[in-house]
């Protein structure tokens, strides 16, 4: 279903995930927004084994358990495309900053979920504002900071068992302030944009040559392989010698996995001008960019990144905390959601802001409706549901209510373009994964386990 | 999809008549029709006329009449506000946060704590760095933040003493500060260990010993250590003598200490952060001591503050604890976000109008200036907001703002950055 290149050894460090076993249950009478663009008013969601049936009025919902979601709404679980959850866990302590292997600008041999600590409070806490799925990235230090991975919001002991089945890794890479900050502050490369943008041209031109390398050796193993046939069907004479693989390198084979497609790759960049240059530094080395991520400056060239087909992965309104943020605008989200093809994604780079990514996704809305965009909630839900699924390349699992999707499912007790709206009902896979009336007696986190908590005895 | 767009003109200016913008008279304003909140005893007025001269709020009520000349201004059942405090920010003090050269709020000497150099400079007063014309004001003033606590912030390896701060009005006057909101801001636990002895009790060791060489009648003597200087003295002096401490402290243990501490000393504290205050809220109240809360802090970003709690502002009002509001995540740039805290506060229990007093009257209240700002009254200072709807909505906008009775630019940086970059109209038949 998903390329794949390494399942062919066995992928390594396979996810575990198991969907909770649900019996079906039918949304009564809620306003649903489901994701792809549609609202439909007074309308029954059913899902069954895990999976989205249907959506539509008055659907028969025999030996299905009903909510009653009259007066609330139902959205697609949401995604974030952005998060340091587990990699730099609450608390934010010495012994736990795993999210930057600042040691070499190009370290994309590392994996986030290798520091992914799975009792971080923070993911209980996304999970209550609705986020079933999120990419958990490397932070922003390095030109190429390692592969993201992308987890379901399920409480686990291992992350294997949150990581989503099948869906492709990310890889994250940094424009701009921080890694000329980090490297030139320890006078060495990159300390400024030209820097920055060598050590990516290097990184994947070193890349191309493994690649070839790679190449070459399995041009060289299938003669040998056929050589070896020849042999074998005359009398079994063995005199071809097996070539030897080159070595693994797993910097590059990250890089040649980007070129191929197999990882997207999500680009920390603030500024127009720089996310032009990775444009074309992704055409010069035949790779996709599958998302900018801040984009504080993408209003700038939203038909541009509509053009490519790049995603756009934007706060609402953070802005002018250092000077590539310094043009920050509340209508960013809108401008790159206007194109056609525009895709603009809220993400939230934040264990504060994934809580609350419908409330970010309400005043994109509203300041882009005050600069004269129609923009209804159907269509500003996609900033939280299909787009970033689109982005994560996993749009055809999740992110809207289709049938045949997994039962990804939030009830809000109101509209959720609101800042008084909370979910009332997460439902993961069509199970229930957090409940408001009833909310769970303990902490998932083994960490909060007997700590001062309200409510605790 | 196919977008409708208007004309931005027209959707900026809503229903606010102003007149001919440029020979705006400040002498009377009357804004006619609105939902008036007063964040007073009258509570909220719905359709009432709020009159404004000199700059003050001179009546509420109904059928108020202007003057010939007066500014009118139909609300349409809007909601009126007080203008909003922003929380304890480096407005007009920092530009951009990452940015050295433009920022103002910390100070340290010596060798900067980096190797235990200890230097406390509660003299140390930021106020007189203040650029009225900073982007950042601006950008905040047209969402409605009218006033903010201008502060000084203790550098993680600097001092504890962070300095002093005042309120600031967010007009373009030159000295902006509201007389008697000087306060002292000190930061304890254990974000500030680094240089001040690397101990939560080498803290209040410190504090201590500066408190007792600057009373009166402990003169220097010859070989004393002393930490602070002469004027340093004579600034922690006045503190001591019934003035205003902030506490930057977020762990229960810690407020304890302070507390017990601002007793024997007669200092009136204030508990900045406070993410575990709710668990000794009882003891907050009983000494009316009150709590600046980031209602947006529910995780334990450090040990300090396991049990953050989304309820810590429901819970820190139901036991009578004054609570006000700041954002403690890039506070300067992003001091709007403390109108949509208070939104989520009310989500998790807190009642409206206790939110909405959290960000107007009791701000005012705490940092000296209850009877100037914050409320909707007569002698009050006319700083008020005309809102689009719901004033604590995400999806609300201020429409128009007023300081002093003065109507200010609803126009920033952004909104010029906004305008220069707005998605072109559609061809007529094209796309």
């Amino acid at each position: 279903m998903f390329a794949c290149g390494a399942l062919a050894a066995g992928e390594p460090y396979p996810s575990t995930y198991q969907p909770h076993a649900g019996s079906p249950i039918i949304i009564r009478n809620a306003t649903v927004l489901d994701g792809t663009g549609k609202r439909i008013d007074g309308a029954d969601v059913l899902m069954r084994d895990g999976r989205i049936v249907a959506v539509g009025p008055g659907l028969d919902g025999a030996n299905a358990t009903a909510i009653d979601a009259q007066g609330r709404w139902v959205t697609p679980g949401l995604i974030d495309v952005h998060s340091h959850l587990g990699v730099y866990a609450s608390p934010g302590v010495n012994a736990s900053q795993d999210g930057n292997e600042a040691t070499d600008p190009v370290t994309a041999g590392v994996w986030a979920e290798h520091s992914v600590w799975p009792q971080d409070p923070g993911f209980e806490t996304a999970l209550a504002g609705g986020v079933t799925t999120l990419q958990v990235l490397p932070g922003s230090a390095n030109l190429i900071g390692g592969r993201g991975v992308t987890l379901r919001n399920v409480h686990a002991t291992t992350y294997q068992a949150m990581k989503f089945p099948g869906a492709p890794q990310g890889l994250k890479m940094a424009c701009g302030e921080n890694p000329k900050r980090v490297y030139g502050s320890k006078d060495r490369a990159p300390s400024t944009r030209m820097g920055n943008v060598a050590g990516y041209r290097q990184a994947f031109a070193d890349a191309q040559d493994y690649q070839r390398q790679q190449e070459k050796y399995a041009a060289e193993l299938a003669a040998f392989e056929r050589k070896k046939g020849k042999h074998k069907a005359k009398d079994g004479v063995e005199d071809a010698v097996a070539p030897v693989p080159p070595k693994r390198d797993l910097r590059l084979e990250t890089l040649v996995a980007a070129m191929k497609g197999e990882v997207r790759v999500h680009v920390h960049c603030y500024r127009a001008d720089e996310m032009a240059t990775m444009l074309d530094l992704a055409r010069e080395f035949n790779f996709k960019i599958a998302a900018f991520h801040h984009g504080v400056e993408a209003y700038k060239i939203s038909e541009r990144l509509a053009q490519e087909g790049v995603c756009g992965a934007l706060w609402a309104d953070w802005w002018g905390f250092k000077m590539e943020a310094y043009d920050g605008i509340w209508e960013n989200l809108a401008f790159v959601d206007a194109p056609r093809n525009g895709c603009a994604i809220v993400h939230s780079d934040s264990a504060e802001g994934i809580q609350r990514l419908n409330q970010e996704a309400a005043k994109g809305m509203a300041r882009g409706q005050r600069a004269g965009l129609d923009i209804p909630p159907e269509r500003a839900i996609r900033w939280v549901t299909s787009n970033p699924a689109r982005a994560l390349g996993i749009a055809d699992r999740v992110g809207t209510l289709e049938p045949g999707k997994l039962a990804d499912v939030v009830v809000w007790n109101r509209d959720p373009f609101s800042v008084y709206a909370l979910p009332d009902l997460v439902y993961i896979d069509g199970a229930v994964a957090y409940d408001r009336k009833a909310p769970p007696a303990k902490p998932a986190s083994d960490f909060l386990l007997g700590q001062p908590a309200v409510g605790a005895p | 999809m196919k977008h409708q767009y208007r004309v931005l003109a027209v959707a900026l200016a809503g229903a606010v008549a102003l007149g001919a913008a440029g020979i705006l008279r400040a002498d009377e304003v009357l804004i006619r029709g609105a939902k008036v909140h007063t964040v007073s005893e009258r509570g909220t007025l719905d359709r009432a006329d709020v009159l404004v001269r000199d700059g003050l709020i001179a009546a509420v009520g109904s059928g108020l009449v202007a003057g010939a000349g007066a500014t009118v201004v139909d609300a349409q059942g809007r909601s009126l506000t007080p203008g909003l405090f922003g929380g304890i920010t480096a407005l007009g003090i920092e530009e951009v946060e990452q940015e050295p050269s433009t920022v103002d709020r910390s100070t340290v000497y010596g060798d900067g704590g980096h190797g235990g150099g200890f230097e406390p400079r509660p003299e140390f007063d930021v106020t007189v760095a203040y650029n009225p014309g900073s982007v950042a004001i601006g950008v905040n003033r047209v969402e409605g933040i009218t006033f903010a606590m201008v502060a000084p912030t203790a550098l993680p390896d600097g001092t504890m003493f962070a300095g002093q701060g005042a309120l600031a009005r967010l007009d373009d006057q030159p000295d902006p500060f509201v007389a008697g909101s000087r306060t002292l801001f000190v930061d304890l636990g254990a974000n500030a260990t680094a240089s001040s002895g690397k101990s939560r009790a080498a803290q209040f060791m410190l504090i201590e010993q500066a408190t007792r060489e600057s009373r009166p009648g402990t003169p220097p003597r010859d070989g004393d250590l002393r930490l602070l200087t002469p004027t340093g003295r004579e600034v922690l002096a006045r503190y001591l003598a019934g003035g205003r401490i902030a506490f930057s402290v977020e762990r229960a243990a810690d407020i304890r200490q302070v507390l017990a501490w601002s007793e024997r000393n007669g200092v009136r504290p204030v508990i900045v952060g406070g993410a575990q205050a709710w668990q000794v809220a009882p003891l907050l109240a009983k000494a009316h001591v009150p709590v600046v809360l980031d209602p947006l802090v529910d995780l334990p970003g450090t040990f300090d503050q396991l049990g953050a709690s989304m309820e810590n502002a429901a819970l820190l009002h139901r036991a009578g604890v004054p609570i006000t509001f700041a954002h403690f995540v890039a506070p300067t740039a992003n001091a709007r976000k403390v109108r949509q805290a208070a939104g989520v506060a009310v989500a998790h229990g807190l009642p409206w109008d206790a939110a909405l007093t959290a960000l107007t009257a009791t701000p005012a209240e705490v940092f000296g200036a209850g009877k100037e700002l914050g409320r909707i009254a007569p002698g009050y200072a006319a700083d008020l907001v005309l809102w689009s709807g719901d004033p604590l909505e995400v999806t609300t906008v201020a429409e128009q703002v007023w300081i002093g009775g003065r109507p200010q630019s609803m126009r920033s940086r952004q909104s010029e950055l906004r305008d220069r970059y707005l998605p072109h109209a559609p061809k007529s038949g094209g796309m």
